[in-house]
């Protein structure tokens, strides 16, 4: 009974380990409710094309990602020479989801824009960045109001989905994509998704 | 020396004020004046679910208090789909369906979450459990009665007679 002084001692470094324990988990990331589920559907403006939509059934049969991008997002631009790495090496095609291109800019009040200006507007910024920044994508479309980030759970940009041959979601990075992420995380998952087929 | 201090102590001021001044210039330009729903019955339940949803951008605040511009886009969702006849059961999973439980302030209870919700009555019973043994034990230390042989050299010791040798039995401490 002479180790009894020892209790609290044990006592305190379990909680030390559960605070620990604590400090490495990052609370803005949420896991998301989506991942091994259908990717839900969308039918949206192509950036290049407003005339032309792009839904989810045109990726059928690839492994692809599916990366949340605004002009207006500062980590976007920490994460683009990433992206613009991962189109050179064309690994994996990857769609750009522009998120509330307009409304989602603190610097502009878009209620007082008219649907078509927010468009055209949308549009320009969006192209303007693209060209400033290098395209990555294979193609991007319009999310204005955001309705498609919600129902994809998007809650910040940017965020990057992983969708495999049929359609499902395997994986969510949140935030920006790093080289350590794509190279650590995002590549095995690609390359183990493809062989898998 | 003391023309300093004024100095410093007048900049803390018009920083304080500058700060002050700052935040009700926001607060009267932020996106707070949301256009009610014409009727006050849909706007009263709207505002009751939204007090139980979590703003996932500040996630400290429900999407009823929050100023994020997903709070809004929520808000507006939760207006939406209650106009348009849904229940709130079915706003709650709609939500719970693209964020996860994280959006409710009040987890569900499930597999997952048994920890969370039994883990202070569990940790309460252990540590009642604990405490009636260690008192149960006590009582039976207490209650140990003397020997006739100990009860003599106990009464001897008390009445000043140290010539009592030590008994064999070791001390009860």
């Amino acid at each position: 009974m002479k180790a009894k002084f020892l209790v609290p001692l044990a006592l305190f470094l379990v909680l030390v380990g559960f605070l620990a324990f604590g400090l490495r988990l990052d609370p803005r990331e949420v896991p998301s409710p989506l991942i091994d589920k259908p990717a839900p559907a969308f039918s949206l403006a192509r950036l290049d094309d407003n005339s032309q939509r792009f839904g989810l059934e045109e990726m059928r049969g690839q492994v692809w990602l599916l990366n949340v991008w605004a002009s207006w997002c500062v980590a976007c631009r920490q994460e683009h020479p990433v992206l613009v790495d991962l189109a050179r090496r064309q690994v994996v095609p990857v769609v750009g989801l522009n998120y509330k291109e307009v409304r989602g800019d603190g610097a502009i009040d878009a209620r007082r824009l008219a649907p078509e200006q927010e468009l055209a507007m949308a549009v320009e910024r969006a192209r303007g960045w693209l060209s400033a920044h290098g395209d990555p994508y294979k193609l991007s479309v319009l999310d204005l109001d955001g309705r498609v980030g919600i129902d994809f759970g998007v809650y910040g940009v940017p965020e990057t989905f992983l969708i495999d041959q049929r359609g499902s979601v395997r994986y969510k990075h949140i935030g920006p994509i790093t080289p350590e992420s794509l190279e650590k995380v995002l590549l095995p998952k690609i390359e183990e998704l493809k062989r898998a087929g | 020396m003391p023309a300093d201090r004024f100095l410093r102590a007048l900049r803390g001021a018009a920083l304080i004020g500058g700060c002050l001044f700052g935040a009700a210039a926001i607060a009267a330009d932020g996106p707070t004046a949301q256009p009610l729903a014409a009727d006050p019955a849909l706007e009263a339940r709207v505002l009751d679910l939204s007090h139980k949803l979590r703003c996932l951008v500040c996630q400290n605040q429900s999407i009823a208090e929050s100023h994020a511009p997903l709070a809004v886009d929520l808000r507006d969702q939760v207006r939406e789909q209650l106009a348009a006849g849904r229940s709130e059961n079915e706003v709650v999973d709609y939500l719970v369906a693209r964020y996860g439980d994280f959006v409710l302030y009040a987890p569900p209870f499930k597999a997952t979450t048994l920890l969370l919700w039994l883990g202070p009555a569990a940790l309460l019973l252990a540590g009642a459990g604990w405490l009636a043994i260690r008192l149960r034990r006590r009582e039976r230390e207490a209650a140990v009665s003397l020997s006739e042989a100990e009860h003599r050299r106990a009464r001897e010791l008390l009445a000043g007679n140290a010539a009592v040798p030590p008994s064999s039995e070791e001390p009860r401490s």
